[in-house]
């Protein structure tokens, strides 16, 4: 291989070192938004959003304070709403109907915590790649690192509602999120570790 | 199981199959207290509003495990003919009811209102009494409310004095 040659293959590796560098993360591991020039067919970062975009979990993350249900992502009956404390009126509130279980004959939800995100988890409306960049955002997350955000969508057990979501009130099962549980959590764990990349829109 | 719990200040124990058991079926059919009604079984309504702890709960979607060690008031204990909470005086000085069947419900609800909200708006009203009267007494409904709070508020500046 001649000299100009060699020449050229380094300095093609350079610029490829280069270009790959400036494309990932330099803060890897750390709970920030990550856009890149071009969209990354990440597969678990998909399976995960499809997760986060069913109405199990949109439903509960309003962006006009007034919780969602169903299938249909109707507005919640009877005019309630978030409230103060995201947990609805003062008399009348979450408690009210919803207690830490589902309940098998009425129809009503339930699991710990019952409650609408807080106000700066607004993810209806918002495209996926918007949900996730929010949801790294610690000014949104609740200022949670990226080991407790993991936590928080694998672990938390009013996230993992969603795949007990019990009856409705016609005592029809109601649909979990597209993705089974363990599945899910495989890639949320893969996701993070591969340093959180969010694709730009 | 047996659950132990206290309803209206005496404390009771009820041994029962299933624990998922409504609380409201507790009530009236075990504890024979019919003040509390049956509407749609789906939380939907109110009428089996009682309060759990102090807070409003739908009686028909609240599985009985949940009352252990805990206090429950039913309409009836509330207060009586010759005693009656201020919610219920305002009922009957503004005649609310018509067919009357959803209105212990609106009582125990209001009551718990006004716990929490002793001087409620109109607005607050609207959020936070969101039973269902068929016979649509909202509008009298709204008048005892108020008539309550003024009610409640003179209770409780009276045993102010009296306790100073």
């Amino acid at each position: 291989m001649g000299k100009s040659a060699f020449g050229y293959m380094f300095f093609g590796f350079l610029l490829m070192g280069v270009v790959v560098a400036m494309s990932y993360p330099s803060t890897k591991g750390e709970n920030l938004s990550v856009l890149l020039d071009n969209p990354v067919e990440d597969e678990a970062y998909h399976k995960m959003m499809d997760v986060l975009m069913s109405p199990r979990c949109v439903n509960c993350h309003p962006s006009d304070n007034i919780p969602k249900q169903g299938d249909d992502r109707h507005p919640h009956y009877f005019g309630m709403a978030r409230g103060e404390n995201n947990l609805g009126y003062q008399a009348t509130n979450c408690t009210t109907c919803h207690q830490t279980e589902n309940n098998r004959y009425s129809g009503v939800p339930g699991a710990p915590e019952w409650s609408l995100a807080p106000d700066k988890m607004k993810w209806e409306g918002l495209t996926r790649n918007e949900i996730a960049r929010s949801m790294l955002n610690r000014q949104h997350n609740g200022d949670r690192s990226l080991t407790e955000l993991e936590h928080h969508l694998t672990e938390h057990e009013l996230v993992l509602w969603a795949w007990k979501p019990g009856v409705d009130a016609q005592g029809i099962p109601r649909e979990p999120p597209p993705v089974p549980l363990e599945e899910y959590r495989a890639a949320v764990k893969e996701w993070i570790e591969n340093g959180a990349i969010v694709p730009e829109d | 199981m047996k659950i132990s719990f206290t309803i209206n200040g005496t404390a009771q124990s009820i041994e029962i199959a299933d624990e998922n058991t409504p609380l409201l079926w507790v009530v009236r059919d075990i504890l024979d207290l019919k003040g509390t009604k049956f509407g749609c079984g789906k939380a939907a309504c109110g009428a089996c509003t009682l309060h759990v702890g102090g807070e409003a709960v739908r009686s028909c979607s609240y599985a009985i495990k949940f009352v252990e060690g805990k206090e429950v008031t039913t309409i009836e204990g509330l207060g009586n003919e010759q005693n009656p909470h201020p919610v219920q005086q305002a009922w009957i000085e503004e005649v609310v009811p018509q067919c009357g069947y959803c209105q212990p419900g609106f009582m125990m609800a209001t009551a718990a209102l006004l716990n929490k909200v002793p001087n409620p708006t109109d607005e607050e009203i609207d959020q936070n009494i969101i039973n269902v009267c068929r016979c649509a007494t909202y509008y009298r409904m709204r008048k005892a409310i108020h008539k309550a709070a003024e009610l409640q508020a003179v209770m409780n500046a009276s045993t102010e004095t009296q306790t100073s």
